[in-house]
């Protein structure tokens, strides 16, 4: 039987996940603009100019008419972090599932989600396995929405290397870009995933992604110079900018494997986090 | 490149044959959205609007109450077998992201032009759009054709009637790199 409490925390969840889906559409996250209008001012091939110049104007747009700043408003991705006192139960997917459906509803979103096979559409970006709910404990109840579009997660791939092939990882990443060209809607973020297991690996990549995006270890800026000198530019019309960021994550993995999946992310790296009310 | 944007006006006739790829350009009047299934039916079952002059644009919108909410461009390479019989119909231009393959470079030379608008600009999009009707709707939101009246939506010549084509060059470029970086 369902408690008050468990009514109650069902109520918060779908409202909390209704309004990180309505922020993350509408609004870039701060870190992500600050590095699109660094490239921007530092952008020297005139065609992609124009481009970051419709990029800008895009976000400014969006957040004026408080619509989806792509028409791609994704697959729902979750990652829910759940305090010690909050159990986990199949409400809590049942009232994530609530929220996608009333964004869908109210934004609006385009409803993408459909079955794999016969191609149907649920209509309402809910569907076996859908959304993708990732759960972990944490010290508050949040709820993280990443709205992930087909063109960049399309152009994703994942690979094992041989343990000894440690070198080869930046090559594996350049090609993914190579492979890519102007499909996914650079400029992008690639998030990395090194190690764990082949799902883990592509786990990983893709949490990298939620990492701030304003800062970069040596490592991952030295594959994002290597990534740039493919001169792809902004949508593949040429320019500096091909990749904005990239992000590494990596997990202990078996002495016999070295797993590395390459999650690619548009420039609209769209995601928000809110906190649940109880 | 020019440096100069021009303006074009639907219907299109030979005016887009002199432009060349990497001129920026503004666009008005309609255009009829088309992706995947909309193609496979139009193949079918016959063009629904006049396609003489007619553009094409590679996206799935999102619509709510008659009005266009978000429209920004599709990846237009999976209509790539797709898009000659367009053409053979008096199609000028087709609007998209990504750009198209050898078979509609060649297919638009002396006939069309492709236009690129910038991937995820969906609210700048709209910001230009009026809704102005729909074909196909049993196909759903994103695979309808919606006819939308375009006011000076900015995009560049990304694929010209004589054959140049920016993406093309760009990866040509990107492949010589990679093999120089794979050499060192």
């Amino acid at each position: 039987m369902k408690t008050p409490d468990d009514i109650a925390i069902h109520s918060s969840l779908a409202d909390a996940t209704f309004r990180a889906y309505r922020e993350a559409v509408i609004r870039l996250p701060p870190d992500v603009l600050r590095v699109i209008q660094k490239a921007a001012a530092a952008e020297t091939n005139p065609v992609a100019r124009g481009e970051f110049a419709n990029i800008l104007k895009n976000v400014a747009e969006a957040e004026r008419l408080g619509v989806p700043m792509c028409q791609d408003t994704g697959v729902p991705v979750v990652y829910l972090t759940i305090p010690p006192d909050v159990c986990v139960t199949r409400d809590l997917y049942d009232a994530v599932a609530e929220g996608i459906r009333r964004a869908t509803r109210e934004i609006p979103l385009r409803p993408n989600v459909v079955d794999p096979l016969t191609r149907h559409n649920t209509g309402d970006n809910t569907g076996a396995g859908m959304p993708a709910i990732h759960v972990k404990p944490g010290n508050t109840f949040t709820v993280t929405v990443l709205p992930k579009g087909a063109g960049a997660e399309n152009s994703s791939r994942i690979t094992m290397l041989l343990p000894t092939h440690q070198y080869g990882i930046e090559g594996f990443i350049v090609e993914t870009m190579l492979h890519a060209g102007g499909k996914p809607c650079p400029p992008v973020i690639l998030g990395i995933g090194i190690g764990g297991t082949f799902d883990g690996a592509a786990a990983l990549a893709k949490e990298a992604l939620l990492e701030p995006i304003d800062t970069m270890t040596s490592y991952e800026q030295k594959i994002c110079t290597a990534v740039n000198r493919l001169g792809i530019g902004p949508m593949g019309q040429g320019g500096d900018t091909t990749v904005l960021a990239v992000k590494v994550k990596t997990a202990a993995c078996h002495t016999a494997s070295l797993p590395v999946a390459v999650n690619v992310q548009c420039w609209a790296h769209r995601h928000a986090t809110v906190e649940v009310k109880r | 490149m020019t440096g100069k944007t021009v303006q074009l006006h639907t219907p299109l006739g030979d005016e887009v044959l002199k432009l060349h790829a990497g001129d920026h350009v503004e666009l008005s009047g309609i255009v009829y959205t088309a992706r995947d299934e909309a193609h496979l039916r139009m193949q079918k079952e016959g063009i629904p609007f006049d396609a003489q002059g007619a553009v094409i644009y590679h996206c799935g919108p999102v619509v709510q109450d008659k009005r266009i909410i978000a429209a920004g461009p599709t990846t237009s390479a999976r209509m790539n077998e797709l898009t000659g019989f367009l053409l053979d119909r008096g199609v000028r231009a087709l609007v998209g992201k990504g750009g198209m393959g050898s078979l509609v470079r060649e297919q638009l030379k002396n006939r069309g032009i492709y236009l690129a608008f910038t991937g995820g600009c969906a609210a700048l999009a709209s910001s230009h759009m009026t809704l102005k009707g729909v074909f196909f709707e049993d196909l759903g939101m994103a695979e309808a054709i919606w006819m939308i009246e375009l006011d000076c939506l900015p995009l560049v010549v990304g694929i010209d009637a004589q054959g140049n084509d920016i993406f093309d060059r760009v990866m040509k470029h990107a492949r010589q790199e990679y093999e120089r970086y794979r050499k060192c």
